[in-house]
């Protein structure tokens, strides 16, 4: 390169100010376009992440650490003998390429050895969430819980319907059945379905089963319909209610009334002594 | 039929492992064959050796996910793997989108769109500003950012679970290196890409250019997917360094003048100073 | 005329109800009832599906049934359903309904057993029927002409069926599946009041104190009873007690107090179990004065095997006899002789049989003898808690010692004095080898106790179809029936039969022996060439299937089925016929409790659609007097017997030779008095297909556009039958009244319906046979009133002593069923039904939200049993038996939960073809088959 061509070396130089102008140019376009995808990117992925009401396979993590966790391989979608589980494709609306089931369809068959969990390369399907005493153990699958639309469910009716119940694989736990008179017939009983949350996995059987036109069972995930409490008040007639205790602590409440300090408040006599 | 074979070996063996792949794939998922179980985010290899996409674990980090075991020793096969390997042969030889940015590009040449747009609008940059957005992303909202909108797993898992409206990704692609970007996706775009060029950067399997034989025809630089890698051609004996090259090796099969073979880093340098 | 949604509302409920109790809607109120329903029209109707009965209104829209609702006025339901209730508006119209008649044909269009179904004309299926017909009487004389009647039959449609078969063919082989259903029933009744069906009512429920269920799922299969069941226990929790008595835990369980389950077939134990602690060990709960009064003990003879197949059959039949594989005949060979086993010996030690014995099996028939008070204590002897409990613990992982318990606290439920008990059964009892004992056993502890027909108190048969009671028991469409109660073999009442059905006497033939396994059995051995399935499944409901289908398939002859939907006969058929549906066609049904209940024609059937009794009527025009009333052979006497020529006799009551069967039986004086009239109240507004024909036009028998009878055919067939029973404690109401009412239950007596028979307060009857005696009950019923004398070995005194107005309480003992598990089938299969679905599915499996909440059936079992036979939940198992095997998939959760070495398998389900494996042993008496009860192993597929 050292006996080069002065002419060419010029040439070279004119193209490498050019070069260099293009290169500005092109960088500030890139972090333009950069800037502009990331904006569209994250609205993306925050709109598919609002959609809270996709059921997971058992032993899902909580939907957060889920989605950061899974890496959408499909392996619990291949080990699934039910074609239960979906990878979720364009157009679902749902965070593309994890795995959810739709029980209207295809319901979780809750099979005792739940295949779709072990597989899980990334522990997005949590084994440790189905486990009691180092066994597997479906029934501690927490996919969703079923809601009874008590308007609409026939057997609200009187109609000795109970299909969902029947369908219930953890029949008389998670769905049971309440007896109260017909009063209007005088004769007969009302057997309505009742769903214990404590106890109900949200595997869904029973949306599938329900002879509504659109189902008046539904499962939705348990964050949605599950309410929670704090911990300054235990049942006293529950001694398992006792471990709540142990989150319990004295916290500083404040209210609107009690957000100044005392002293500021009583150093203000503001308007006590109006007429 | 020697003449096609010497111009299109690597071409039918890449599209033959591509789909192969993609084969095993499919029949693990609809045959439960246990050669390898999943996709090619994460599988499972004889229902033993993990491999997980190394990418995908580094968002799955920076979205502050546990890392599991499994998970990074999957990953760390497949990086040392590609890392060995050199370059993106992942790009060329696995990757299923590669086969669609190929038939766009080789539409792209019979079309004449290359007449039209000669010079590209975009910075093949823009890939490792994509890998570090996903990255910043992941980490500000806690997902793994490019896996909720990576067109190349759309596609595989179209391919593997059923189609569903996974073909509108692979379409957009194609279209896009069509008419918009040659090399569009894949030079420019995929931080996927750029991720494996950047490992790729120290791999063995190399593509050398031996100035000497060179006429300068340039049919190397029309088929690559990623021609600034060629720039020595016709210019200097050197072996492609740079990772973004994807070990194709359409440039061998095109050159009438075995003038570009692949080799091993350092052994054809070794061997071109013992020739000198 | 300006009508709110609410004033609507209103109105109409106001006139559903006023229909209901059959009184006069004022005027502006009818008015404004008649514009509201100017878009749809509200009817009443009967469920299409169980033996409890529950009113409806059907509505229809466009001449299409388009909603259904719980008839409030209903006394049965009050307004409510079940799941299966509530489908009834969708069970019509599903894609694959059968629309026109389809023949098996060649490539020459003539018939072809091995050709493919090809739509052919009402004429030309006819013209097959025909002469198919006319083979088979030729070759094997009537006898080789039979029908699969039904359960499900409308009172009119089984009515005109047995008359063309038994009048006109001279054929006594009909018999319903209600044989499958509640046969043993039957013959309890029989042989214990003289009488067919119970005492009680569904009102019994509200005013006992005891509710025992008998091999009975109320909770599913009497959805509706079971809330009623449900809301007796809720009205007095403390007080009233629900005991479940199975051979496996089911949703009946919920509600109970108690479950017991007790191993198959030792239901004869624990029954005989609680008479003996009446008896030995509380012996002042019995009412001798009533017992005295009103009862009479008797005994029958106990090797009379199971009715299967046997030796001498194999011997007479060859080729028939190769079709049984060794296998098989290793059960069937108990028909001939049996080992008494460890565990019935004891029971058997009265009757002077010990473990090992050879017990040589003889045909037994009905016959029973009356014994001593003082032999059947010698009979219930071996019946102590330790030998029942023993025996009869259902549940291997049960302490015995709680079982035990179990089994004293139901005794002392029995016995506590003021206690009211119903005990109610269904399949368990009746499906069942020894059928008729077990049902005759309840009746027992019921009379010892005097808690039987009585407000709150009696043993109550539960049946399963819609009218099982009404048409196949009262109208008589059994091969041994007449209508109301008479029998074949009766001259008395074959004589009867033949002054109402204006025939020559001598016309009906006295051998009615063909009942339905008899009608497989004998299409199998060749005698059967011809058969006509109306309105039922034998070729899904038959244990054994696979020789009835291989039989109706591989052999010459010819089957027809008519049917709505294509099940699995309709696909063994050479010939199917498009059959309207329930609501397409006038009938009637009649309930578990007596209650006959009418309804209209609601729309037009589909397609080419027809009514069975249209097809009945069609077929009578092919047949004249010389065609059928010459001399006829009876094939099964071996030619000895036959029928006599009654030509003569018929010319004299001024019939042709060439009179047809439609004129002499159908379209007589008789029956063109019941008109038509579109003014008519009951008529007026609706269609009558076989009255006028109808707006489809449909190309009848000839050829030519059906036109209609011309006269009211419901009414007279209904009117007809119903005379017969009049004045013979079967007393129907006439045809209009039960237009006006939600239905009655007979005797109806002077306008009013009874509720308890045989009791002197409730039952008019009983009532006048009572008048002189002042008793409080009389048993009046006819049939086997007079006994020969003897005790438990057999008769000692051939001279009969009839007993007036008195029932009977029968020894006997416990016995094994033919097939137990052994080492290779070491586990019981149970079959039965599900909520969801009506018995073969064929309409319920096309109600869309049916077949998804329960699409296919499963196979219930331990998972234990799961787990040591490698099985998993939710995957495909074997089940097999030695008559073949079904695939079902392995449930271990969920409404059905057996004991270890029990599986249960509903039979809805034609791909899951569980009749494949039962066995077609029946109860030697009542021929109804056991499906409750045989030996299969469980592997993975």
């Amino acid at each position: 390169m050292s006996n080069e061509n002065p002419q060419i070396k010029k040439k070279r130089e004119q193209t490498m100010v050019d070069e260099r102008r293009k290169f500005i140019l092109g960088t500030a376009r890139a972090v333009g376009i950069v800037a502009l995808g990331g904006l569209v990117w994250s609205a993306y992925v925050d709109e598919v992440t609002a959609n809270k009401l996709i059921l997971r396979p058992p032993g899902a993590l909580k939907e957060d650490d889920f989605l950061a966790t899974c890496i959408k391989c499909g392996m619990c979608v291949e080990a699934c003998p039910f074609d239960t589980l979906k990878l979720a494709n364009p157009g679902d609306n749902k965070p593309l390429g994890t795995p959810y089931f739709e029980p209207r369809d295809i319901p979780c068959y809750m099979c005792p050895d739940i295949p779709c969990v072990p597989v899980c390369p990334t522990g997005a399907l949590d084994e440790a969430l189905v486990t009691t005493d180092g066994k597997l153990d479906i029934n501690l699958a927490d996919m969703g819980v079923a809601v009874v639309d008590t308007k609409n469910c026939i057997a609200f009716w009187g109609i000795q319907c109970d299909a969902c119940y029947r369908a219930c694989p953890l029949m008389d736990q998670a769905i049971y059945l309440k007896y109260e008179k017909n009063e209007r017939t005088g004769k007969h009983a009302f057997l309505k379905p009742i769903v214990d949350s404590d106890f109900c996995t949200g595997c869904g059987l029973c949306e599938r089963a329900c002879v509504t036109k659109k189902a008046t069972i539904t499962i939705v995930p348990r964050e949605i319909v599950i309410g929670s409490l704090d911990d300054h008040y235990i049942k006293g007639w529950d001694k398992k209610d006792e471990k709540r205790l142990k989150n319990a602590k004295a916290d500083i409440t404040t209210t609107e009334l009690s957000k100044e300090s005392a002293m500021d408040s009583l150093n203000d006599m503001g308007g006590l002594l109006d007429d | 039929m020697t003449n096609f074979w010497e111009h299109y070996r690597f071409l039918v063996l890449r599209r033959f492992t591509q789909i192969s792949l993609m084969l095993l794939y499919i029949g693990g998922n609809y045959w439960g064959w246990n050669f390898v179980q999943g996709n090619l985010s994460a599988s499972m290899l004889f229902g033993v050796v993990p491999l997980n996409d190394p990418y995908a674990a580094l968002q799955m980090f920076a979205a502050g996910a546990v890392i599991t075991t499994n998970l990074f020793v999957g990953a760390l096969i497949v990086t040392i793997f590609y890392m060995l390997l050199g370059g993106r042969t992942f790009c060329s030889w696995v990757c299923p989108v590669n086969i669609i940015t190929d038939a766009a590009n080789y539409l792209r040449r019979k079309l004449h769109v290359n007449q039209v747009e000669k010079k590209q609008p975009a910075s093949r940059n823009i890939r490792y500003w994509v890998l570090g957005l996903s990255l910043v992303l992941s980490y500000i909202l806690g997902v793994t950012a490019f896996e909720f909108i990576s067109p190349i797993s759309i596609t595989h898992r179209a391919i593997i679970f059923g189609v569903g409206l996974g073909w509108t990704a692979m379409l957009v692609i194609f279209l896009f290196d069509l008419f918009i970007l040659k090399n569009g996706w894949c030079g420019h775009i995929c931080p996927l890409g750029g991720f494996y060029g950047v490992i790729g950067k120290v791999g063995a399997v190399r593509v050398d250019h031996d100035e000497e034989k060179c006429t300068v025809c340039m049919k190397c630089k029309i088929v690559c997917p990623e021609p600034q890698v060629l720039f020595m051609v016709g210019k200097e004996s050197l072996q492609v360094l740079d990772g973004e090259c994807t070990n194709c090796g359409r440039c061998i099969e095109v050159c009438d003048d075995d003038a570009l073979n692949f080799s091993i880093r350092k052994l054809a340098k070794e061997k071109r100073d013992e020739n000198n | 005329m300006a009508l709110s949604r609410r004033d609507f509302l209103k109105s109409s409920a106001a006139a559903s109800a006023a229909a209901a109790v059959g009184m006069s809607v004022p005027a502006p109120l009818q008015a404004a009832s008649n514009e509201a329903q100017k878009e749809w029209r509200w009817d009443k109707a009967a469920c299409r599906f169980c033996g409890t009965g529950c009113g409806i209104m059907m509505a229809t829209k466009d001449g299409k049934i388009v909603a259904v609702k719980g008839d409030p006025a209903a006394p049965v339901n009050r307004g409510l359903n079940c799941i299966k209730g509530y489908f009834n508006a969708k069970i019509m119209y599903g894609a694959d309904r059968l629309k026109q008649p389809l023949l098996r044909v060649g490539s020459d269009g003539k018939f072809d057993k091995k050709g493919q179904f090809k739509p052919v004309s009402w004429e030309r299926a006819f013209d097959e029927m025909e002469v198919h017909i006319k083979k088979s009487l030729k070759e094997k004389g009537p006898e080789g002409v039979a029908v699969f009647a039904s359960g499900q039959y409308t009172v009119m449609e089984g009515y005109a069926a047995q008359k063309m078969m038994k009048a006109g063919f001279r054929s006594n082989a009909i018999d319903p599946n209600a044989r499958h259903c509640m046969a043993s029933a039957v013959v309890g009744f029989y042989q214990t009041f003289g009488i067919d069906e119970p005492s009680g009512c569904y009102d019994d429920i509200e005013l006992t104190d005891t509710i025992v269920t008998w091999g009975s799922n109320m909770a599913e299969m009497h959805p509706i009873l079971w809330s009623r069941v449900t809301d007796r226990k809720l009205s007095d929790p403390d007080r009233v007690k629900v005991i479940n008595m199975s051979t496996y835990r089911h949703r009946t369980s919920d509600l109970a107090d108690i479950e017991i389950i007790f191993s198959p077939n030792t239901d004869l134990a624990l029954w005989n179990y609680i008479a003996r602690e009446i008896v030995y060990n509380a012996p002042d709960s019995i009412d001798w004065d009533f017992v005295n009064k009103h009862m009479v003990f008797a005994a029958s003879p106990v090797n009379m095997g199971y009715g299967m197949r046997n030796a001498k059959e194999f011997k007479k039949y060859p080729e028939m006899a190769k079709k049984y594989t060794a296998l098989e005949r290793e059960t069937i060979s108990q028909e001939d002789e049996h080992i008494v086993s460890a565990k019935e010996a004891p029971a058997l030690a009265p009757y002077g049989y010990k473990e090992g014995d050879k017990m040589v099996n003889k045909p037994a028939g009905l016959k029973h003898w009356e014994i001593s008070f003082e032999e059947y204590k010698k009979f219930l002897d071996p019946y102590t808690l330790d030998y029942t409990a023993k025996i009869s613990k259902g549940n291997p992982d049960e302490d015995i010692e709680e079982f035990k318990k179990k089994l004293q606290t139901l005794a002392n439920l029995y016995i506590e004095k003021g206690r009211k008990v119903v005990s109610f059964w269904t399949m368990g009892m009746n499906q069942h080898t020894r059928g008729t004992w077990v049902n005759t056993l309840s009746y027992n502890v019921h009379f010892l106790l005097n808690k039987q027909a009585k407000p709150g108190s009696g043993a109550f048969s539960l049946t399963g179809q819609p009218s099982a009671c009404g048409t196949a028991r009262e109208v008589g469409t059994f091969a041994h029936r007449l209508p109301a109660d008479m029998m074949v073999k009766s001259p008395k009442h074959r004589k009867i039969a033949e002054n109402g059905w204006k025939i020559p006497e001598g016309t009906l033939n006295p051998k009615g022996h063909q009942h339905i396994m008899k009608i497989h059995r004998d299409i199998e051995d060749g005698n059967v060439t011809f058969a006509w399935v109306n309105v039922c499944n034998p070729y899904q409901d038959s244990g054994s299937a696979k020789h009835w289908i291989k039989a109706a398939r591989e052999m010459d002859n010819f089957i027809v089925t008519s049917d709505g939907y294509p099940g699995i006969s309709a696909k063994v058929s050479d010939l199917i016929l498009p059959s309207a549906m329930i609501y397409e066609k006038w009938g009637a049904y009649g309930n578990a409790e007596r209650r006959t209940q009418h309804w209209r024609q609601q729309v037009l059937p589909v397609g080419d659609a027809m009514s069975d009794t249209w097809q009945w009527l069609e077929l009578s025009k092919r047949f004249t007097v010389a065609d059928l009333w010459g001399e006829q052979t009876l094939v099964s006497t071996g030619g000895k017997k036959k029928l006599p020529d009654v030509i003569a006799a018929a010319e004299k009551m001024g019939y042709k030779k060439d009179t047809t069967m439609f004129d002499i039986l159908f379209a007589n004086e008789k029956a063109k008095s019941y008109k038509l009239d579109k003014n008519n109240p009951v008529q007026k507004g609706y269609d009558n297909s076989e009255g006028y024909g109808d707006s489809r036009k449909v190309k009848g028998s000839d050829g030519k556009v059906f036109e209609g009878y011309g006269f009211m055919i419901h009414q007279y067939l209904f009117e007809e039958y119903a005379s017969f029973g009049r004045g013979h404690g079967h007393d129907l109401a006439d045809f209009e009244t039960y237009h006006k009412v939600r239905g009655l239950k007979w005797p109806v007596v002077d306008g009013k319906e009874t509720q308890w028979r045989f009791n002197a307060k409730y039952d008019p009857y009983a009532a006048k046979a009572t008048k002189k005696s002042g008793n409080s009950h009389a048993f009046y019923g006819t049939l086997a009133k007079a006994l020969s004398q003897g005790d438990l070995m057999g008769i000692k005194d051939k001279k009969k002593k009839p007993l007036p107005n008195k029932a009977k309480i029968f020894a006997r003992p416990y016995m094994d069923p033919p097939e137990m598990p052994c080492k290779e089938y070491d586990t019981w299969l149970c079959t039965g039904r599900v909520l969801e679905h009506w018995h073969s599915g064929t309409m319920t499996m096309r109600v869309p939200e049916l077949y998804r909440a329960v699409p296919e059936a499963l196979c219930y079992m331990h998972p234990e049993d799961a787990k040591t036979k490698g099985l998993k939940q939710g995957k495909l198992c074997w089940v097999e038996s030695r008559r073949g095997r079904v695939k079902a998939r392995v449930e271990t959760r969920g409404r059905n939960r057996p004991s270890r070495g029990l599986v249960f398998v509903p039979w809805f389900d034609e791909k899951v073809f569980i009749n494949k494996v039962c066995l077609d042993a029946t109860c030697p008496q009542s021929k109804q088959t056991d499906y409750k009860k045989c030996a299969v192993k469980i592997y993975k597929v």
